[in-house]
C-alpha cells in the first residue's frame, strides 16, 4: 500500500513537473540550459576545431608534407605588410596571434577568413566568439589575391 | 435548359468579374507606374539610373547627385578648401591651390563638361572653370578627385569655359572681362580698342594633361559662352560676345546699346595647325600649373613662363563674326552640328544658324563688316530659321535625340521645347523660379541620352521650407520621353549650380576606385606597414610616419615634442577595403581635419604652443571601437630634454 503510494505520488509529481514543463516554452528552459554549457567553454582562439572549413570560397587546400620556403618567404613578405598592425607571432594583439594556428584551425578556415572576415564573422560561430573575444575589434579585409592568402597561410606552417 | 442556361451564365459572369478584377488590378499598377513619385522613387539600396555633376558656383566645388532621385552623393572638392577631407589644408594638396598671384583657396565654379571621344561622353574626366582667379580644373571620374588645375594667363573672368571637343583635343577658355593684354597700369577709359578678350586653348593629352597651346588674342569684348561644333561641324568653336560696345561703365545700360552683338566663330583647327608650324607669337605670361599624383599622393605646383599668341587676323579663314540679337549668352550646337542656336538675352526671338550656310558665306566672301580687321559675316545668309517669340530672355540650349531642341528662359521663367525641322514651338513647361541654364544628360554632345532634362533655377523663394534668407537654389527634373514635358520632381542643389553634366551611370560606375593599392604607395613619408611607422626630428621640424587601421594609430603615444616645433602628421591609412577611411585631427591645429583613404598618405601641420599632453583622434566613424581610436602628444618646454620617444602597446 504504502509502495502504491510512493508510486502514485512519483507518477504526480512526474506529471505536475511535466505540467511545469509544457507550461514553460521551449526558448525559455534552453536559454536556462545554455550558461551551464558556456561555463565550460574556452576561449574561442584557444579551441580546437579541425573539422570546421569556415564559410567562403576555399572549400579545399592541399598542405605539402614539408613547407614550400619560396612560398612561405613570400607569405612573410604579405603578411608584414597587410597582417601586422594586427597580428604578431610572439603575442595576442589586437587579433589573436597566427603561430601554431594549424594545430587549432584547417588551412581552409584560415584562408577563408583572412578572405571574407566580413561573412566569417556573420556565418561562422567560431568567428563570431573571435570577434567578441577580442573586444569587438573587426578583422579588417585587405582584399589579399587567393595566391596571397595561401603564401600567407604557408609561412603561418614555419612559425 | 434554362436553368443550364443560367448556371453557364453564372459561371461566365463569374469569369467576366474576376477577369476584370485582374484587369483593373494591371490598370492600377499601369497607372502606378505612370506617376510621378515613382518616377523619381529609387528603392533603397537601388542605384539611380544617371549621374548628375552639379558647379556649385560660389562654393568653388562640383555636387554630384543621382539621377532621377536628386539624392546627393558627394562633394568634389576643386576650387576651394574643403575641411571635410582636408582638400586645401594638407600638405600634399596645398599646391593644388596655388596660381601666380599666390594661394588662392576660393573660385567661382562654372560650366561642367565631361570628355567625349567620337562627340560621346566616355566618363574619363570632368572638368570645370574657375571664373574669378582664371583656372580649369581637371576631375578624374574614377577617383572623384581633383588630379590637374592648370591657370589662364592674360584672361579675366574665365566663364566661356571649359567647353571640349568631340575627341577632348582641347578646352575652351574665353575671357569675360576685357582687360589689357599684356596688364598694364593705365585709364580705365581709354579701354576702346586697348583692351583684349583672348581665347585660350588648351590641349589634353592621351592621360589627360592639360596645356595651353596658344591664345587668340581678341577684340576686347566680352566672351560669355562657348561650344564646339559637334559631327559634320567638328574643328570649330562658337563663343557668344557681349558689350561690342566697349563699354566700361553702367554696364547694364551701355552694354546694351547694340542691336546686335557678335558669335565668334573660330576654326580652331587652323590655327592650331598654324600655331605647330611655328605660327604666333611667343609672348610673357607665368601661370600655374598643378598636377595630383595618385602615387605619391602629393600635389605639385609648377610655375610656368610664356605663352604663343596667335593674331586672329593673321591666320586666313579661320577666324568671323556673326552678328546676334542683343547681348547673347548661350551659343549651342545641335548632335548633328548643323544647327548653332544662339540666345540674345534681350531679345524676343531666337537665332538658329545654319553651319552648312556659314561655310558658303565665307567661301563666298559675303561679309557684311569687319571689326578690328576680323570679317563680320550676314545675319541673314548665315540664319537657318528663327523661333519667333518663344518666350522672354533665351539663355541656354541642349538637345534630345529624337531632333527636339529645349531653351530657357529666365525672364517667363521656362522651359520651352522646339523642333529643329521646323523651328515651332511644340511645348512648354513653367519652372520655379528663374531659371538658368538646363541640363540633359548628354544633351551637349552627338548622343543625348533624351530621358531627362534639368532645370537650374536662380531663385527659391517658397518651394522649400524657409531657412532664413539665404536658400539653397533649386533645381528641377522633368522628363522629356513623351510629347510633352512632365515636371517630375524639386531637389535642393548646393552653392549656386551655373550649368550640370549629367550621364548614364553604368558610364562610369564599373570603374569607379575603391581603394588605392597600399603597394603603389610612392609617398615619402609614408608608412607602409606598422614596422615603418616612425617619428624623426630634424631641427625643429618633427616628422611623424603614423599608421591607421581599425581601430588604432601606430604610434599612439609620442613624447619629446616641443613648444615651437612644426609637427608633420603623416597619416597612412593601412586598411586595404573599400569605404574604410580614417581621419586624424588634433586639438589645437589651425587647419582642418585630414580624412585619409584606405591606402593613402596625407598629411597636417601642428605647432604646439602650450606644454601638456594633448590628444589626438580618429573623426570617421571606423568600427565599434572608434571611441577608443586616439592617442596622445607630449608637448615639453621649448629648452626640456624630454628625449624623443613614440610607443605602442608598450
Amino acid at each position: 500500500m504504502r509502495k502504491t503510494l510512493k508510486f502514485l505520488t512519483l507518477i504526480i509529481t512526474m506529471i505536475l513537473f511535466s505540467c511545469g514543463g509544457n507550461d514553460k516554452k521551449e526558448g525559455i528552459s534552453s536559454d536556462k540550459k545554455e550558461p551551464v554549457k558556456e561555463e565550460v567553454k574556452v576561449p574561442a582562439s584557444e579551441r580546437i576545431n579541425l573539422n570546421n572549413k569556415g564559410v567562403g570560397t576555399i572549400t579545399s587546400v592541399d598542405l605539402g608534407l614539408v613547407v614550400d620556403q619560396d612560398m612561405a618567404a613570400h607569405g612573410k613578405e604579405v603578411y608584414d605588410r597587410m597582417c601586422t598592425a594586427c597580428h604578431k607571432a610572439d603575442k595576442k594583439f589586437i587579433g589573436p596571434s597566427p603561430k601554431g594556428i594549424l594545430q587549432r584551425r584547417t588551412p581552409e578556415w584560415v584562408m577563408n577568413m583572412i578572405l571574407d572576415p566580413e561573412r566569417m564573422v556573420k556565418e561562422d560561430p567560431l568567428a563570431k566568439d573571435l570577434l567578441m573575444e577580442f573586444n569587438g575589434s573587426p578583422m579588417a579585409n585587405q582584399n589579399l589575391t587567393k595566391e596571397e592568402a595561401r603564401a600567407v597561410l604557408e609561412y603561418f606552417r614555419t612559425l | 435548359m434554362n436553368k443550364i442556361c443560367k448556371y453557364v451564365l453564372g459561371i461566365a459572369t463569374l469569369i467576366f468579374i474576376t477577369n476584370c478584377g485582374n484587369n483593373s488590378n494591371t490598370n492600377n499598377s499601369g497607372a502606378m507606374a505612370s506617376s510621378k513619385a515613382e518616377k523619381v522613387y529609387v528603392a533603397p539600396g537601388e542605384h539611380d539610373e544617371y549621374y548628375a555633376f552639379f558647379s556649385g558656383g560660389y562654393s568653388g566645388n562640383i555636387t554630384v547627385a543621382g539621377l532621377p532621385s536628386g539624392r546627393m552623393l558627394k562633394e568634389i572638392p576643386v576650387f576651394s578648401q574643403f575641411p571635410t577631407s582636408g582638400y586645401g589644408y594638407s600638405e600634399e594638396t596645398k599646391p593644388m591651390l596655388n596660381t601666380s598671384f599666390g594661394f588662392v583657396p576660393w573660385d567661382d565654379s562654372h560650366h561642367p563638361d565631361i570628355s567625349q571621344t567620337n562627340g560621346e561622353l566616355d566618363g574619363r574626366w570632368i572638368f570645370i572653370n574657375g571664373n574669378n582667379t582664371p583656372r580649369i580644373a581637371r576631375i578624374s571620374l574614377e577617383t572623384f578627385e581633383t588630379e590637374e588645375i592648370i591657370e589662364l594667363p592674360n584672361s579675366a573672368g574665365n566663364h566661356a569655359s571649359s567647353f571640349i571637343t568631340e575627341n577632348t583635343e582641347y578646352i575652351v577658355a574665353g575671357t569675360r572681362f576685357a582687360v589689357p593684354n599684356p596688364q598694364r597700369d593705365m585709364p580705365i577709359n581709354e579701354m576702346k580698342g586697348e583692351f583684349k578678350g583672348p581665347l585660350s586653348f588648351v590641349s589634353i593629352a592621351e592621360n589627360g594633361r592639360m596645356n595651353l597651346d596658344f591664345q587668340l588674342n581678341m577684340p576686347g569684348f566680352n566672351y560669355d559662352l562657348a561650344h564646339p561644333g559637334r559631327d559634320k561641324s567638328h574643328g570649330w568653336f562658337f563663343f557668344t560676345s557681349y558689350n561690342t560696345e566697349e563699354a566700361n561703365t553702367l554696364m547694364e545700360v551701355n552694354a546694351s546699346q547694340n542691336d546686335k552683338d557678335y558669335v565668334a566663330a573660330v576654326n580652331w583647327q587652323k590655327i592650331a595647325e598654324y600655331v605647330k608650324n611655328g605660327g604666333g607669337k611667343k609672348v610673357d605670361a607665368t601661370y600655374a600649373h598643378n598636377v595630383y599624383d595618385h602615387k605619391t599622393h602629393m600635389a605639385t605646383s609648377t610655375m610656368k613662363e610664356g605663352v604663343t599668341m596667335v593674331d586672329p587676323r593673321e591666320v586666313e579663314d579661320a577666324v568671323f563674326y556673326i552678328p546676334i540679337p542683343k547681348s547673347p549668352h548661350g551659343c549651342d550646337v545641335d548632335p548633328t552640328g548643323q544647327y548653332i542656336v544662339g540666345s540674345g538675352k534681350l531679345s524676343t526671338d531666337l537665332s538658329v544658324y545654319s553651319f552648312d550656310k556659314m561655310i558658303t558665306a565665307i567661301e563666298n566672301k559675303d561679309f557684311v563688316d569687319e571689326s578690328y580687321g576680323i570679317p563680320v559675316l550676314s545675319y541673314e545668309n548665315t540664319l537657318a530659321g528663327v523661333v519667333k517669340q518663344p518666350g522672354l530672355g533665351p539663355l541656354h540650349t541642349e538637345f534630345d535625340d529624337k531632333g527636339n531642341a529645349y531653351t530657357t528662359f529666365f525672364i517667363s521663367s521656362e522651359v520651352v521645347k522646339w523642333s529643329l525641322e521646323t523651328f515651332e514651338v511644340l511645348d512648354r513647361a513653367p519652372t520655379f523660379y528663374s531659371v538658368g541654364h538646363l541640363m540633359i544628360p548628354g544633351g551637349n554632345s552627338r548622343k543625348p541620352f533624351g530621358k531627362y532634362l534639368v532645370a537650374m533655377n536662380k531663385i527659391t523663394k517658397d518651394r522649400y521650407l524657409p531657412t532664413g534668407p539665404e536658400l539653397e537654389h533649386s533645381a528641377q527634373l522633368y522628363d522629356i520621353s513623351g510629347d510633352k514635358m512632365e515636371l517630375l520632381y524639386d531637389f535642393p542643389t548646393h552653392g549656386e549650380p551655373h550649368y550640370a553634366a549629367g550621364i548614364r551611370a553604368d558610364i562610369i560606375k564599373e570603374k569607379s576606385k575603391k581603394y588605392y593599392e597600399l603597394s603603389e604607395n610612392e609617398h615619402p613619408y609614408a608608412a607602409k606597414s606598422e614596422a615603418e611607422a616612425k617619428v624623426t626630428r630634424n631641427g625643429n621640424e618633427v616628422h611623424v610616419s603614423m599608421t591607421t587601421i581599425r581601430s588604432h594609430f601606430a604610434p599612439d603615444n609620442i613624447e619629446g615634442v616641443k613648444v615651437g616645433d612644426k609637427v608633420y602628421f603623416h597619416i597612412t591609412n593601412l586598411e586595404q577595403d573599400f569605404d574604410v577611411p580614417h581621419g586624424f585631427s588634433i586639438i589645437g591645429a589651425n587647419t582642418s581635419e585630414i580624412l585619409v583613404m584606405p591606402g593613402q598618405t596625407k598629411t597636417i601641420v601642428w605647432e604646439p604652443k602650450k606644454e601638456g599632453v594633448w590628444p589626438f583622434y580618429c573623426t570617421d566613424f571606423c568600427s565599434a571601437l572608434h571611441q577608443e581610436m586616439q592617442g596622445y602628444v607630449r608637448v615639453s618646454g621649448r629648452n626640456s630634454n624630454t628625449p624623443l620617444k613614440y610607443t605602442l602597446d608598450e
